[in-house]
């Protein structure tokens, strides 16, 4: 595995940790600061919400952002958007090209739907978040959960309206990095899916850097 | 689908407007756009569980599509149908443009205030669905990715979103069999996207029916292994003895 950081001085390095697959992750972004995620083994959803850390009423909005931009794909110079419709980060580097922000997360409820009843019990990207929540007690809730972001997720959407999760197209060292504009928490699950190809069927470790230029 | 034989109620709503109420689960709701371009931005909850939302992601990943007709089902994040599209006379709606709010509808169209213009102040979809969802003790966190009942955005094969006029003519309409007691949230603010210079936002008909029952071989129940199986979860969590599903 490459560590993609040969841009980054140890001095400039605020945080960094490693995230298994399956684990939730949960960190403040302050305003100015690099948020870089590096897709370590390669095509790994990287599920993510944003709140203002001041207001967690103050979201990230998958339709205020794709609105925007007048496009669904999120890449550099995407600007992430609040349910205020204010600027939470804009995406400063990325080296994958793509990333989406309509397929939203896994749940154990939507493994029944999706798959099998039976597939209830697998370790879903919901039940990650709801984990994340109650461990780092943040005062908030399932209600808090709106539509994320999968960084590294390829969910193409034809001019027709046909809709799927196709094969990724990240590959191991490729990372995306952006720019917060407010302080900003970041919750994140790792996705540990294994019924489609979101993460090639084989889930691995990312890592996080948060860093000041 | 026939026209509903029995109606239950019947309610206009100006363009601009904002409404909430329950639907039960087997009753029916027409939505007729009166002229032609209206926009209706929805959300729905359990109205059991406020928290089990319609769920924009898991509707479209269930049904590979990413807009709603016959035979769609909106799902709920818990797995359930909370509707099912059992008939439409408009053929796409559409769930990934959002909402306008007060800073995009006046960069737009400039403001309008009660006191001058009364009720034809201008309403953005953002502050209306709120306000309806707080009557339910919901909020600004409850609003996630909407639908858009009667437009339509296109989107290329480089991501790139259109507005696509004229996708609704006078008298279209929808109708929504609900599989669940639901919260339904919606107003008659215009499309964000909408290409329309001018503040114009198109009248509504709401219409409520009692549904007939859901027979084994229900269009939206088959349409896909995903629907059969979000109705099986939906029968259980009412204590109901389920379809059969492969």
């Amino acid at each position: 595995m490459t560590l993609a950081n040969e841009n980054i001085q140890p001095s400039q390095v605020v945080y960094r940790e490693v995230v298994e697959a399956g684990d939730p992750w949960m960190h403040v972004v302050k305003a100015g600061q690099k948020f870089r995620i590096v897709d370590l083994g390669g095509n790994q959803a990287v599920d993510t919400l944003f709140y203002n850390a001041d207001n967690h009423d103050e979201r990230y909005s998958a339709t205020d952002t794709i609105k925007g931009q007048g496009n669904i794909y999120l890449t550099t110079d995407s600007v992430l958007r609040s349910n205020l419709n204010n600027p939470m980060l804009t995406i400063t580097a990325d080296t994958c090209g793509r990333h989406d922000t309509i397929g939203g997360a896994c749940s154990a409820e939507s493994n029944t739907v999706r798959y099998s009843i039976d597939k209830r019990h697998m370790h879903s990207c919901r039940d990650s978040f709801l984990k994340a929540l109650s461990k780092w007690n943040e005062g908030m809730k399932k209600s808090d959960l709106s539509s994320n972001i999968n960084f590294f997720m390829n969910v193409p959407v034809s001019p027709e309206g046909h809709l799927d999760f196709d094969d990724g197209i990240s590959a191991p060292g490729r990372f995306v990095e952006m720019t917060a504009e407010m302080d900003v928490l970041v919750l994140v699950s790792n996705c540990p899916q294994l019924n489609n190809p979101c993460n090639g069927y084989n889930p691995t470790p990312v890592e996080m850097i948060i860093w000041q230029a | 689908m026939s026209k509903p034989s029995s109606i239950i109620w019947s309610e206009h709503l100006p363009g601009g407007a904002h409404w909430s109420g329950v639907m039960r689960r087997g009753t029916c709701l027409r939505i007729t756009d009166l002229e032609g371009g209206a926009n209706v931005p929805m959300l729905m909850s359990n109205l059991e569980v406020l928290s089990e939302r319609y769920n924009m992601p898991d509707t479209l990943k269930a049904q590979k599509t990413a807009f709603l007709t016959v035979p769609n089902a909106c799902f709920s994040d818990m797995g359930r149908v909370l509707c099912s599209v059992i008939s439409d006379t408009c053929g796409w709606h559409d769930t990934i443009g959002g909402i306008s709010n007060a800073n995009s509808l006046a960069e737009k169209y400039g403001t309008l205030n009660y006191q001058k213009a009364n009720n034809d102040y201008f309403k953005n979809a953002y502050d209306s669905l709120v306000n309806e969802l707080e009557k339910w003790d919901m909020g600004a966190k409850d609003m996630v990715p909407n639908i858009n009942w009667f437009s339509k955005i296109r989107v290329e094969n480089d991501g790139a979103m259109t507005f696509v006029e004229g996708n609704s003519s006078a008298g279209s309409y929808v109708d929504l069999r609900f599989e669940m007691d639901t919260v339904v949230v919606l107003s008659t603010a215009q499309h964000p996207l909408d290409t329309n210079p001018e503040y114009a936002p198109k009248p509504i008909e709401l219409t409520a029916w009692k549904a007939e029952p859901v027979q084994s071989d229900d269009a939206c129940l088959r349409h896909r292994a995903e629907n059969e199986r979000a109705f099986y979860n939906t029968a259980i969590y009412y204590g109901e003895k389920p379809h059969d599903f492969s």
